[in-house]
């Protein structure tokens, strides 16, 4: 499995705010979503150590825990790249071939949607309308928008940012 | 806050903001010119915060601060040409800006008085050169925006601008009024649920009041999943304290202190903008306690959505700002008698809320004279696919298909023909050309085998294979079924299956009338809203394109040449001159032949990724249908 046999790189700091945030949580009403989303903006997903911690804090199941978090497809339990590619799949940019689009990306980087390279950098997402049907097919990463995209840009917007890290390592 | 700030507010800015509509309009503005510019999320995405910060910087550089008033709005809804800059007086449209075109628009217009002209949509200007103004373009002039109001006009983080278009007086009238009266206004305006379903507001509103318990909450819906529709998002981005109000005055006519919205995480300038507003409000003395000195109280919380489409399903919806997995319950009870927390509880969606103000305002009787018999006032549309005006769009009831497509969205691009208007998202269906005439409302849709839905509209031409529409949204439902029930969850995926196995080309006749059956099965047995409606876009596309469908099964043809088992790509010997660049391109090297001499392609080996056909430069590559 790409991605998911990366080990746990939690730090003591994360784990503090982690618990701060449970016990400000814990007395309203449903908080398990929202510690759910807290939590995965600290670490960038949800391991299974960070799930156990929720689970304790909130005195709720793990497995109460595992189904939210695999029921809302926002929850990741695999880790997300140094770039984040989102690839729009909404009706307006599937019409105009963003299909196509996540073809190529899926092969290219040799994950599927979710999963993440072994070395970290890139994830990818297929997602629901980003809400920008007007530039059409649309593809994100790390929140910069790529818009009229075709399948043969792919691997010319990837290499800028493999470009970028090749710059900062050498 | 009492009434009389909120009338000094009013009187303060009023003129600045009404000279921000009518062009050229008397007025009492303080500034010689406007600049607005679109902070929604389509131009947000073309970077028009830096649009507007150049905008701002160039203003004190020219020391022009005091005569030009720049303002960061919400959605005008022409997102195809975003990022958009609106000036007034003149109603100068300027389309596709770049923060390097600011400064010749600074000098040329706003120092120089002229319009630039070369930079204007070029819609706007016609061979003689005359510019006409944004408010008088097809695109505009035929729409009446009640729920988009203040979109696009106000400054949505600047709860003065709302205020002083009428904003919170809608409150204000409410709280002198007897409940039931509030109730019975609203009632007879006809409003209907904007959401999809149409379930009549003041009935709604009715059954909360009535409910007897000592706690009641008050909800909006705000979590839109419908692939391609952003209405909502732009009521929130734009005009976020339009729907605070409405929620206010839904809370004091049922009897509620508490409040949720409950919104997709997807949109994250949606969630900023409701919290500011929210915080102002409260700042205010517009939520919170004994508000307008009325001696009610009143607070709202956000909720984020996790990205699950069944969430918009009312009892799912209000499960999962319990904090567990969204999965909808069985019905009754509804949600008006047992709710949020087993607690009675009202839910509207954002579009809805949107009307809400107006029609305490205005009056009942207004509101209804807008729209059809049985379906009042306007109904927003985002209209996206094959269409040149991709945006959102606001039309009385009762509007025609063609003109929002023809007159307003401004036709298909390229010249292609009108297939299909696809409404309602994965529960809607798929309106062909010979009903282009269709006079959308709740009924007339739902009679054809689409629906309202919450307002996407997607165009499609005659390169869209209608059995690959239907897939498409079937594979949507299959990944966004909860679960919970065997119709759904089972059923959706046969369906789709089925639809796979008609693009592969490997159907028969027989399979088309069982998938017919399963639909109705699914239709009759499915738990909530999302299994019932999962079934529509296949039955609506059997309905009109059955030849279609056939086509793939008996002919092994996709007519409209996009389903690639049913594909093949070739070359034409008397055009190929034997350049050798398909075969250079080729990533799966399916492409022979020696240099100068036609080249062919191995269909075993080709994977009709159809690189081949853009690269060729003599047009001797075609797609054709054929048999697998």
């Amino acid at each position: 499995m790409k991605g998911s046999n990366l080990p746990f790189q939690g730090t003591v700091e994360q784990e503090r705010q982690l618990r701060d945030k449970l016990a400000e949580l814990k007395p309203q009403g449903g908080a398990l979503m929202p510690a759910l989303q807290y939590a995965q903006e600290l670490y960038g997903y949800l391991p299974y150590e960070v799930q156990k911690i929720i689970a304790d804090e909130l005195n709720v199941t793990l497995s109460d825990v595992y189904g939210v978090a695999t029921f809302y497809s926002q929850f990741s339990l695999f880790p997300k790249g140094k770039y984040q590619i989102g690839i729009c799949l909404g009706t307006a940019c599937y019409v105009n071939g963003s299909g196509e689009i996540y073809d190529k990306l899926r092969n290219v980087l040799g994950i599927e949607s979710g999963e993440c390279t072994l070395d970290r950098m890139f994830s990818l997402d297929a997602t629901r309308c980003v809400g920008c049907c007007g530039m059409a097919p649309v593809m994100t990463v790390n929140g910069d928008v790529y818009g009229k995209v075709k399948a043969d840009d792919v691997e010319e917007i990837l290499s800028k940012y493999s470009a970028k890290e090749n710059k900062n390592n050498g | 806050m009492d009434e009389k700030t909120l009338r000094k507010i009013k009187e303060r800015l009023g003129a600045d903001i009404a000279a921000r509509q009518a062009h050229l309009a008397k007025q009492n503005a303080r500034f010689e010119r406007q600049v607005l510019v679109c902070g929604g999320s389509g131009c947000s995405s073309g970077n028009s915060k830096k649009i507007y910060d150049e905008f701002e910087r160039e203003i004190k550089e020219k020391s022009l601060v005091g005569k030009v008033n720049l303002v960061m709005t919400g959605c005008f809804g022409l997102c195809a040409l975003g990022p958009v800059v609106i000036i007034y007086p003149e109603g100068s449209f300027y389309a596709n800006v770049k923060s390097e075109h600011v400064e010749e628009i600074v000098d040329g217009h706003l120092v120089g008085g002229k319009p630039v002209k070369q930079l204007l949509y070029k819609e706007t200007v016609n061979e003689n050169g005359e510019i006409t103004p944004l408010a008088d373009t097809d695109f505009y002039r035929k729409q009446s925006r009640l729920a988009l109001r203040n979109c696009g006009v106000i400054d949505p983080e600047n709860i003065e601008e709302y205020i002083a278009r009428d904003g919170y007086f809608a409150l204000l009238k409410a709280l002198n009024m007897p409940r039931d009266k509030i109730i019975e206004e609203v009632s007879d305006s006809g409003l209907r649920g904007r959401g999809g379903a149409g379930f009549l507001t003041g009935r709604k509103w009715k059954f909360t009041y009535d409910a007897q318990s000592d706690v009641k909450y008050v909800a909006c819906n705000a979590d839109e999943g419908d692939p391609g529709a952003f209405m909502d998002r732009s009521v929130l981005e734009g005009d976020p304290h339009v729907v605070l109000e409405a929620m206010s005055i839904a809370a004091y006519a049922v009897g509620a202190n508490h409040g949720f919205i409950y919104v997709r995480a997807e949109y994250p300038v949606a969630v900023h903008r409701l919290q500011v507003a929210i915080k102002q409000s409260r700042d205010a003395g517009l939520l919170g306690k004994n508000i307008l000195n009325k001696n009610f109280d009143f607070d709202i919380e956000i909720r984020l959505g996790a990205g699950a489409f069944v969430c918009g399903e009312e009892t799912a919806l209000m499960t999962s700002i319990e904090g567990k997995r969204g999965e909808p319950r069985p019905r009754p009870p509804f949600p008006a008698v047992k709710g949020l927390r087993g607690k009675p509880t009202l839910l509207n969606n954002v579009e809805t809320y949107a009307n809400i103000p107006q029609i305490i305002l205005n009056g009942s009787k207004w509101f209804s004279s807008i729209g059809t018999e049985k379906s009042k006032g306007t109904k927003v549309f985002a209209l996206g696919g094959k269409i040149h005006n991709t945006g959102l769009v606001e039309v009385p009831m009762g509007t025609s298909l063609r003109e929002i497509v023809y007159e307003i969205g401004g036709g298909i691009p390229k010249g292609k023909a009108f297939k299909a208007a696809q409404t309602g998202g994965p529960s809607g269906g798929c309106i062909p050309a010979e009903l282009i005439d269709t006079e959308i409302d709740y009924e007339s849709l739902q009679s054809i085998g689409s629906m309202m839905g919450s307002g996407g509209l997607i165009v499609m031409d005659e390169d869209n294979c209608m059995v690959d529409i239907a897939k498409f949204f079937l594979e949507f439902t299959v990944d966004e079924s909860c679960g919970k029930c065997t119709p759904c969850r089972v059923g959706t995926k046969r369906l789709y299956e089925m639809l796979c196995k008609i693009t592969d080309g490997k159907a028969t006749l027989e399979d088309l009338d069982k998938m017919e059956e399963l639909c109705h099965y699914i239709q009759d047995n499915s738990l909530c809203g999302l299994g019932q409606s999962a079934p529509n876009p296949v039955l609506s596309t059997l309905k009109y394109y059955r030849k279609e469908y056939e086509a793939h099964i008996v002919d092994k043809v996709c007519p409209a040449g996009v389903c690639k088992s049913l594909i093949r790509y070739e070359i034409d010997p008397d055009k190929c001159i034997g350049c050798n660049l398909c075969a250079r391109n080729c990533s799966a090297n399916a492409i022979r032949g020696t240099v100068k001499k036609p080249h062919v392609i191995d269909p075993e080996a080709c994977i009709k990724c159809g690189i081949c056909e853009t690269v060729c430069r003599f047009k001797a590559i075609k797609k054709v249908g054929g048999k697998v």
